[in-house]
């Protein structure tokens, strides 16, 4: 039917529909390693692979999917320092610098999260990933430095302990 | 498998595929173009990194949000002398994605993933209930970039 086959082609506006769905579900643990990863999909999920590729590419198109590729391991490649630098930014200011933050090469994460009272007065959170603490501290030293004049206090929260981690799943 | 066991092959492969892999017919046979390997190759060796944990995974990597759903930070000041308690009953709610340990008087940190953010502050108070604990959130309001840069 060349006519649902259009259709499948292309993806549901404003959302996703069942056939994304089902993609999504099928990739979210990870992509065939084989020769033709998009054709074993195809076979897998009843689609053509021309589906399963405008889809895909659909997805990324409307940043459903962030990127595609590897995802490391950050503890088995050395990287056990794990450090959750927290700032207390101006708020005029912290969009803007947080920007310049996340586009620091040693800063994985970046997020602008809200404050609790004297308990918590941080609003920037940038995440560092280092071989060593010594490291790390040296790395908040160069967000400090972008953040000059405009952060009232720091701290940095070192992960001493893994107590869960699984992949997000958020099918099904 | 130590990472020192990485050869200059498994390094490229790593700092070069962390994103941009193609969509076409033969994709591995392009990825490993533009690396300067075969095909053959970057399958063989894709396979035995995921096989030894230096990757937890290869393919797309979905933002929570576009697919409907939500993630939320939270944390909480768990006694030491509870703390293991806490963690397990923390880690037993499905809802809980990550939970990391950490040194500060805020000493545990988790991520709820729900479907929506109805759903993760119903999380958040179940929590709270059965941990007695204050729970505090930290819901992400802006994010400034989210690229894995980790040169090995």
């Amino acid at each position: 039917m060349p006519g649902s086959e259009a259709a499948r082609l292309t993806a549901a506006p404003g959302g996703l529909d069942a056939v994304d769905r089902a993609l999504v579900e099928a990739t979210e643990a990870g992509l065939p390693l084989a020769e033709r990863p998009y054709h074993v999909l195809a076979d897998r999920l009843g689609l053509t692979p021309e589906t399963v590729m405008a889809r895909l590419r659909a997805l990324a198109d409307g940043g459903v999917i962030r990127r595609t590729g590897v995802v490391p391991n950050h503890y088995r490649l050395g990287y056990v320092a794990n450090g959750m630098t927290v700032w207390d930014v101006d708020d005029a200011v912290v969009d803007t610098l947080g920007a310049k933050v996340g586009g620091l090469d040693c800063v994985s994460h970046c997020y602008r999260r809200p404050r609790h009272g004297a308990q918590w007065p941080y609003n920037l959170f940038a995440m560092v990933h280092a071989a060593d603490r010594a490291t790390v501290t040296v790395r908040a030293g160069r967000i400090a430095d972008v953040l000059a004049g405009h952060y009232r206090a720091h701290a940095v929260l070192y992960s001493t302990r893994i107590l869960k981690k699984t992949g997000l799943r958020v099918s099904s | 498998m130590a990472d020192d066991a990485l050869d200059a092959t498994d390094r490229a492969i790593i700092n070069g595929l962390q994103g941009g892999f193609p969509v076409c017919e033969r994709p591995y046979a392009e990825a490993a173009a533009r690396l300067g390997l075969d095909e053959a190759t970057l399958l063989a060796r894709l396979r035995r990194l995921l096989d030894a944990g230096v990757l937890t995974r290869f393919g797309p990597q979905y933002r929570p949000e576009a697919l409907g759903g939500t993630t939320c930070l939270a944390a909480m000041a768990v006694p030491p002398e509870h703390f293991d308690a806490v963690a397990e009953i923390v880690n037993g709610f499905t809802a809980v994605a990550h939970n990391y340990a950490r040194d500060h008087a805020l000493n545990m940190w988790f991520v709820v993933a729900t479907a929506d953010a109805g759903a993760a502050d119903a999380a958040l108070a179940d929590i709270q209930r059965a941990t007695g604990l204050d729970v505090l959130a930290f819901p992400k309001e802006a994010e400034y970039c989210l690229d894995l840069k980790l040169p090995v």
